[in-house]
C-alpha cells in the first residue's frame, strides 16, 4: 500500500482489504478513499441512495449544498485553490442536468472534476422512467471524458481511470454515471495500481530539439514579451516562470486565467491585456518582436477574434500541453507541445539575459502614462475603490473568487496577485453565480486563508442560496457584492452600443442583501460611502465567521480600458477622463 | 472548399460513434459520409469520414479528434495517394424488356443487376465515388426511383511518396 494511503490513515481512512465482496456503492467510495479525497460536494436523491447510505457515518467530509450547481461549483473552486480533483455526487435527472453549467465550466478552464451522477436501473434506462436522464450523451460535449457503468465488476477501474484522465494532460471534468442496480451489486473489492488507456498521451516532455528551437526563437528579440496563461497554474509553473523572466529579462502579460501565475507586483509584470486589459499590456502586444505564448489559447477576449492582426510584428512561439491549441487561433513560428513546467526547466539553464532595457524602459514609461484609472467622486462608492480597498487590507494575499462581469474585469485590474491559485474565477464559460459557491469550496480547501468572494447582485442572487451552509460547516467566506442595483456590464454594452436602450437590467428590486444574510444567520453589513466601506470591511475582515457586505456602488460607473467588440487592440477606449 | 478522408480507429464500445460525431457538429464541421466497422484488431472499429475544410481546419479537427479518449489514432488518408471504394444499390424504373440495353450501360462500370421487377431493378455498384456519380448520370434517363450508397470505405496505398502519411 503506497505512502499516500498510509498519510491518508492519520486522517482517519479506514484499512480497506482488498478482495472482500462489497456493493457498487461501497466500492466507489474505498475509491475515493484511495484516490486521496477527503471532501464530497453534493446532493443526495433516489438514485444514489445506495451511494448515501455508504457514506452515513463514513470517514468523508460530505458539504450538503442548497442546490446541484453550487455542489459542483464548490467543487470546483476546491480543485482550482489545490489543484486537485474536486467530487461531487448528484442524483439522476434533474440533480445530473443541475450539474451541466458547472461541468462546462471546468471544461472550458481545464479544471480535474469527478461529477458521480445515479442513474436508474439498467432494466428502466431507455424506458423514459422517472428521473432518467441521459447525462453521458449530454456532456459529451462538456467533459473531457464520461463514463456509464455497466457492470459493478468495471467500476474500479472506471474510477482509477477518471482520476488518472481528469488530472492528467490538459485536466477536465470526467463524468461517472452509476446506475442503481451497478451500485446495489456486490463484487469482490480490487484497485488497479496503474491505468492503462491506449491512444490517451498524457504527460508531453518536449524534446531537446523542440526546446532549443524554443530557445532560439528568443535570443535575438529586442522586444520580447511573454503572455502567461492558465497553463502556468495548472502545471504548477509559477516558480519557473519567474525564475524565466527573471533570467531572461523578459517582461510577462498575464491573461486573466494566468493572473497569479506571475506576481503582479513584480517589476517585469505588465498585467492583463485584452479587451478590459491595460494599455501597457496591449501596447506591448501590439509592438513586440516576439510573443512568447506560455499555458495559453489566444481566446477572443485577447485577439479580439481579428487573429491576422494580433501582435502584427511578432513571431509567436506558443506551448502548450494541448497540441490542439497551437496553430488552432493565431499562427505560430514555433510551437512546442510540451507541459509548461518542464519545458521552463529544460530551457532555464539554456536562456541568457535579452538585451530589453530599452524596450523595459518604453513599457514603464507606457505603465505610467496610463495605468488603470477611475475618477473619484467625493462621497460615492466606486468599485473600483471597493476593489483597491480589499486589495490594501490583504496585500494580495487573499484567495478572491469572482463571478463574471464589471466586478469581475475590476478585480482583474485592482487586485494584484501575488500568488497562483489566488484568483478563482470563470473565465472560459463565463458563468454568473459561479463566485460564491466556488469560494466555499477554496475556504474549504484553504481554512486559514481569507477567501472573499467578490460579486454582483445579479451572479449573486443565481447562487445565494449557498448562504444556508456557511454556519452549517463553519465556512468564514467574506462575500463583497458589488451592488449597482442592475446587470452592470450588460448595461454597459447597452450604454456604448445599443444607444442607451436599456433593456431588462434593472435588479432595484433585489432583496434586502444585509436581511437576506441575516435570515440565514450570516452577518450582513452595507457601506454606502468610501468611510462606510473602510469601517465595515475592517469590521468583516476581524469578524471570525462568514460575513456579507452589501457595497452600494455607483451605478453608472463602465469598465475602462475597453476594446470594443470587432475591434483591434489599438482601438482601446480608454475611458472618460 | 476541399475534400477530405480521413481513418479513426476507436475503441469498439457503445457511444464511440456519438462522441466523434458530436465532435464534429461541435467544431463546426460536417460528415458528408461515414462509414463504421471492424478492423484487423479485435475490440477496435475503423471510420472512414469524408469532410470538407481547408488544411488548417483538417488538422484542427484531426488533433480535436485525438483527445478523444476512445480514440487510439487519426489518420489523413486524402492526404497521400489511398484506394477508396463505396457500395451503391439504385433502383431504376424499367421493364424487363429493357434488361439487355441496361446490361450494356452497367457492364462497362462492372456493375450488375441483382433484382429484377415487373417495373423496377436494382443495379449493383462498386468503385470510388466518382465512379458512381458518372454511372448515376447515365440511369437518371430510366429514372431512378431509390439509391442507397454506403460512403466510402478507404486504406493508404502501399507505396507513397517520400513523405509517410499524415497520422497523429
Amino acid at each position: 500500500m503506497s505512502v499516500e494511503i498510509a498519510e491518508l490513515r492519520k486522517h482517519g481512512a479506514p484499512q480497506i482489504q482488498f478482495g472482500e465482496e462489497v456493493t457498487g456503492a461501497e466500492a466507489l467510495l474505498r475509491c475515493l478513499i484511495l484516490e486521496g479525497v477527503e471532501h464530497i460536494f453534493g446532493y443526495p436523491g433516489g438514485a444514489v441512495l445506495p451511494i448515501y447510505d455508504s457514506l452515513y457515518g463514513s470517514y468523508f467530509k460530505h458539504i450538503l449544498t442548497r442546490h446541484e450547481q453550487g455542489a459542483i461549483h464548490a467543487a470546483d473552486g476546491y480543485a482550482r485553490a489545490t489543484g486537485k480533483p474536486g467530487v461531487c455526487i448528484a442524483t439522476s435527472g434533474p440533480g445530473a442536468t443541475n450539474l451541466v453549467t458547472g461541468i462546462a465550466t471546468a471544461q472550458m478552464d481545464s479544471v480535474p472534476l469527478i461529477c458521480i451522477t445515479g442513474n436508474v436501473s439498467q432494466k428502466l434506462i431507455g424506458t423514459d422512467a422517472f428521473q432518467e436522464a441521459n447525462i453521458t450523451g449530454i456532456t459529451i460535449p462538456i467533459t473531457k471524458h464520461n463514463y456509464f457503468v455497466r457492470d459493478v465488476r468495471d467500476l474500479p477501474r472506471i474510477v482509477k481511470e477518471a482520476f488518472y484522465i481528469a488530472t492528467t494532460g490538459r485536466p477536465g471534468p470526467v463524468l461517472i454515471d452509476i446506475p442503481k442496480d451497478v451500485a446495489t451489486a456486490k463484487a469482490p473489492f480490487y484497485y488497479p495500481d496503474k491505468v492503462e488507456i491506449r491512444g490517451y498521451r498524457a504527460t508531453l516532455v518536449p524534446s531537446d530539439e523542440e526546446v532549443k528551437q524554443f530557445v532560439d526563437a528568443i535570443r535575438s528579440a529586442k522586444k520580447p514579451v511573454i503572455m502567461a496563461g492558465g497553463g502556468i497554474i495548472a502545471a504548477g509553473a509559477d516558480k519557473e516562470l519567474l525564475a524565466f523572466a527573471e533570467k531572461t529579462r523578459i517582461p510577462v502579460i498575464s491573461t486573466f486565467m494566468g493572473l497569479g501565475g506571475f506576481p503582479g507586483t513584480h517589476e517585469l509584470s505588465l498585467g492583463m491585456p485584452g479587451m478590459h486589459g491595460n494599455y501597457t499590456a496591449n501596447q506591448a502586444i501590439l509592438n513586440t518582436d516576439c510573443l512568447i505564448g506560455l499555458g495559453v489559447r489566444f481566446d477572443d477576449r485577447i485577439t479580439m477574434g481579428r487573429t491576422k492582426e494580433f501582435a502584427p510584428h511578432a513571431r509567436i512561439v506558443h506551448v502548450d500541453i494541448d497540441p490542439a491549441e497551437l496553430g488552432k487561433n493565431v499562427a505560430t513560428a514555433v510551437s512546442v507541445a510540451g507541459d509548461v513546467k518542464s519545458t521552463l526547466q529544460k530551457a532555464i539553464p539554456l536562456v541568457s539575459a535579452c538585451d530589453t532595457a530599452d524596450w523595459i524602459r518604453q513599457l514603464r514609461e507606457w505603465q505610467q502614462q496610463r495605468p488603470y484609472k477611475y475618477k473619484k467622486d467625493g462621497n460615492v462608492l466606486k468599485p473600483q475603490a471597493v476593489i483597491e480597498l480589499l486589495y490594501r487590507t490583504t496585500q494580495g494575499e487573499a484567495v478572491i473568487t469572482t463571478d463574471v462581469g464589471q466586478h469581475q474585469m475590476w478585480t482583474a485590474q485592482y487586485y494584484k496577485f501575488k500568488h497562483a491559485r489566488s484568483l478563482i474565477s470563470s473565465g472560459g464559460l463565463g458563468t454568473m453565480g459561479f463566485g460564491f459557491p466556488a469560494a466555499i469550496g477554496a475556504q474549504i480547501a484553504n481554512p486559514g486563508r481569507t477567501v472573499i468572494a467578490v460579486v454582483g447582485d445579479g451572479g449573486f442572487q443565481m447562487t445565494s442560496q449557498e448562504l444556508a451552509i456557511l454556519n452549517q460547516y463553519k465556512i468564514p467566506v467574506k462575500v463583497a457584492i458589488l451592488n449597482n442595483q442592475c446587470l452592470g456590464m450588460v448595461r454597459q454594452w447597452q450604454e456604448l452600443f445599443y444607444e442607451h436602450r436599456y433593456s431588462e437590467i434593472d435588479l432595484s428590486c433585489s432583496p434586502d442583501f444585509v436581511k437576506l444574510a441575516e435570515a440565514y444567520g450570516v452577518k450582513g453589513l452595507r457601506a454606502s460611502t468610501p468611510e462606510e466601506a473602510e469601517r465595515v470591511w475592517a469590521e468583516a475582515l476581524q469578524y471570525d465567521g462568514p460575513v456579507v457586505v452589501d457595497f452600494r456602488v455607483e451605478q453608472e460607473e463602465n469598465v475602462y480600458p475597453m476594446v470594443a467588440a470587432g475591434d483591434t487592440l489599438d482601438q482601446m477606449k480608454l475611458g472618460e477622463d | 472548399m476541399q475534400r477530405h478522408t480521413i481513418a479513426i480507429l476507436v475503441n469498439d464500445k457503445p457511444g464511440v460513434l456519438t462522441r466523434v460525431a458530436t465532435l464534429f457538429g461541435q467544431r463546426g464541421f460536417n460528415i458528408d459520409s461515414i462509414t463504421v466497422g471492424g478492423s484487423e484488431e479485435e475490440g477496435l472499429s475503423r471510420m472512414v469520414i469524408s469532410t470538407g475544410g481547408d488544411e488548417q481546419q483538417i488538422n484542427q479537427l484531426m488533433k480535436q479528434l485525438h483527445k478523444l479518449i476512445d480514440v487510439i489514432s487519426v489518420t489523413h488518408l486524402s492526404a497521400n495517394p489511398y484506394v477508396s471504394r463505396e457500395l451503391a444499390l439504385i433502383k431504376v424504373s424499367a421493364s424487363p424488356s429493357q434488361l439487355a440495353e441496361l446490361n450494356a450501360i452497367v457492364e462497362p462500370f462492372r456493375a450488375s443487376i441483382v433484382d429484377v421487377g415487373p417495373e423496377s431493378l436494382i443495379i449493383q455498384v462498386t468503385g470510388d465515388s466518382e465512379k458512381i456519380d458518372a454511372l448515376l448520370i447515365l440511369l437518371q434517363n430510366y429514372g431512378v426511383l431509390e439509391l442507397t450508397r454506403t460512403g466510402s470505405v478507404a486504406m493508404a496505398r502501399s507505396i507513397v511518396p517520400a513523405e509517410a502519411a499524415e497520422t497523429v
